[in-house]
């Protein structure tokens, strides 16, 4: 058995009252796209900001369950957040950058843990935008504004912002909805280039996605995981019906 | 076919009535145009005549340093240097907006990050009341509490720069402080989640992605507060000593073109040098406040890019 970066057990999340997740077990391995599908509402963005303990920053939201990473409790109260979200990256729906140049973007990461050595920030500002595919496009004006960017490309910046920390994860909460199809393909394709290098997983509601890019395939649904599975084997032949209604499109 | 004929060519009453009240709005926005225009007139053709009909030199308006129009030096030219005013006004404008900027980003920073529940429900009423409260009340104020502090403090009388620019500051604070609650306000919240999520304290959060995000915004405030500072005249005049000399140190006697203003324009006869030079002060300010209006803008432009 490959050795395991990410293991969720029994993850019940309540918002109030209400109860969001009803027990979730998960596993990742080392490296490789796990894409978390399902219904809007079904809690796969729930589940996500669980791991790098994004809840912690609104009032009313509990979680249960166990997290490890690398087996270390990620909810255990020595557990420094900071640390922890530098290894656990993540990037959102909207492309976000800060309304600094691209390379400030890049940087802040690195600027905020201490790192004050141009050479070495340089060097990594390079090296991250490299690795989100869009070093090419930007190298000549590394001082523009981020926000004078197209989508496609601010969403490839704040990609290259999240890999500037070196987390071992990297989690996307639909990290190509709000982007045009050509956008979109360019950040596939640099998710892709980084499988062998990073753990990802992404929440998406476009099963051809899903179905692209990912190794691993888990269905939410209604606060559930229903099935978890290798893509090619939850594509072509679901062990649950539930998954096989979803995917060929009968609900949802 | 007559009917259809006559019906596009006749108006219909809806289009009367849009017609209508659109020459309304347009009468309203002239109207204001004029009124604004005549302003800028008036002042600057009786602030003007120091200049063409007292044959005043700008030069010497603007960097002399005895006030006494009434008076002629020995080449027969009036003492109307307007340095110890103009001096004043900036002193004090400046010293209250130094002090008023930290305070008003700490309180700003505690309202929306640190505490938004309590800062919503006790600072906001309070920030809520402190602007409406009446510059006299200020004034005095000032005068029974900041005056005397000053005189404890640094001797002297007390009246000053320095007590001139203390009631400023907290006249302008409430102002600044939620013009700043605002700007922070408006910084979208995914600045936020990204920034923790790149593994930022909530310290650094705030000060280098919030506050940085809302840096243009905070500029804006200052500016704002400084031009409230700039033209308030009774809250100041009731503390800054108004002796028209060059202000040696923060705590002596001085003024500012609007205590002076206020203390003269009804004492002197229309016409005579006395009225237009005080005239020759109100057009200063009114340039001023060109000025800080073309700042804010300016910021306002930069910042949306
Ligand atoms: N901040 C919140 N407060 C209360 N309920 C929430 C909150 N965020 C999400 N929910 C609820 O939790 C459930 C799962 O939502 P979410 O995780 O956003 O779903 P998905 O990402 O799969 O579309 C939904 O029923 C949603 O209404
Ligand atoms: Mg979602």
């Amino acid at each position: 058995m490959a050795e395991k970066i990410l293991t969720t057990e029994n993850v019940r999340l309540y918002y109030g009252e209400k109860e969001a997740l009803h027990g979730i077990n998960l596993d990742y391995d080392k490296f490789g796209i796990t894409a978390l599908i399902g219904p809007s509402g079904s809690g796969k963005s729930t589940y996500l900001r669980a791991l790098n303990r994004m809840h912690d920053l609104t009032d009313n939201v509990t979680v249960n369950g166990t997290f490890l990473f690398k087996g270390q409790d990620i909810y255990a109260p020595s557990t420094d957040t900071v640390e922890l979200r530098k290894d656990i990256g993540m990037v959102f729906q909207q492309p976000n950058p800060f309304p600094f140049s691209i390379y400030d973007n890049v940087a802040f990461g690195m600027r905020i843990s201490g790192e004050k050595n141009k050479a070495v920030l340089d060097e990594m500002v390079e090296t991250s935008l490299k690795q989100a595919a869009i070093w090419n496009e930007v190298k000549d004006d590394l001082h523009k504004s981020a926000l004078s960017l197209s989508g496609g490309q601010q969403q490839r910046v704040s990609i290259a912002r999240a890999l500037a920390t070196s987390p071992e994860i990297l989690l996307l909460d639909e990290p190509t909805a709000a982007l045009d199809p050509v956008s979109a393909h360019a950040v596939e394709n640099t998710l892709m280039q980084l499988r062998d290098k990073l753990t990802m997983i992404i929440v998406t509601h476009s099963m051809a996605q899903a179905s692209r890019i990912s190794d691993r395939t888990a269905f939410f649904m209604n606060g559930d995981l229903i099935e978890a599975n290798d893509t090619k084997k939850m594509f072509l032949d679901p062990d649950k019906k539930e998954t096989q209604d979803y995917i060929s499109g009968r609900f949802g | 076919m007559d009917n259809i004929r006559e019906s596009l060519l006749k108006q219909s009453a809806a289009t009367r009535k849009d017609r209508f009240g659109r020459y309304i709005s347009l009468a309203a926005l002239l109207l204001i145009v004029v009124v604004v225009l005549s302003i800028f007139w008036f002042v600057a053709s009786k602030g003007l005549a120091t200049f063409f009909a007292n044959k005043v030199n700008l030069w010497d308006f603007l960097t002399g340093t005895k006030w006494a129009p009434g008076q002629k030096d020995a080449n027969g030219h009036p003492f109307v240097g307007a340095a110890p005013m103009i001096v004043g006004s900036f002193l004090v404008t400046l010293i209250s907006a130094l002090i008023a900027t930290p305070f008003a980003i700490g309180t700003a920073v505690f309202m929306t990050e640190i505490s938004p529940k309590r800062g919503a429900k006790i600072l906001g009423p309070v920030t809520e009341l402190l602007v409406g409260i009446p510059s006299v009340v200020y004034g005095f104020i000032g005068l029974s509490v900041i005056v005397p502090v000053m005189r404890h403090l640094f001797g002297g009388s007390g009246f000053g720069i320095l007590a001139g620019a203390m009631v400023l500051f907290v006249m302008i604070l409430p102002t600044v402080t939620s013009m700043t609650v605002d700007t922070l306000k408006s910084v979208p919240r995914h600045y936020r989640e990204s920034s923790l999520a790149l593994g930022a304290t909530r310290w650094q959060m705030i000060y280098k992605v919030i506050l940085r995000a809302a840096t243009p915004g905070i500029l804006t405030a200052v500016v704002f507060g400084m031009a409230r500072a700039f033209g308030e005249a009774l809250a100041v005049q009731m503390v800054v000593g108004n002796a028209a000399l060059m202000p040696q140190n923060l705590t002596s006697p001085a003024a500012t073109l609007t205590s002076v203003l206020t203390q003269g324009i009804g004492n002197t006869v229309m016409g005579s040098l006395e009225n237009n030079a005080l005239w020759s002060l109100a057009l200063i300010l009114l340039l001023m406040s060109l000025v800080f209006n073309s700042v804010i803008r300016a910021i306002a432009k930069k910042g949306a890019m």
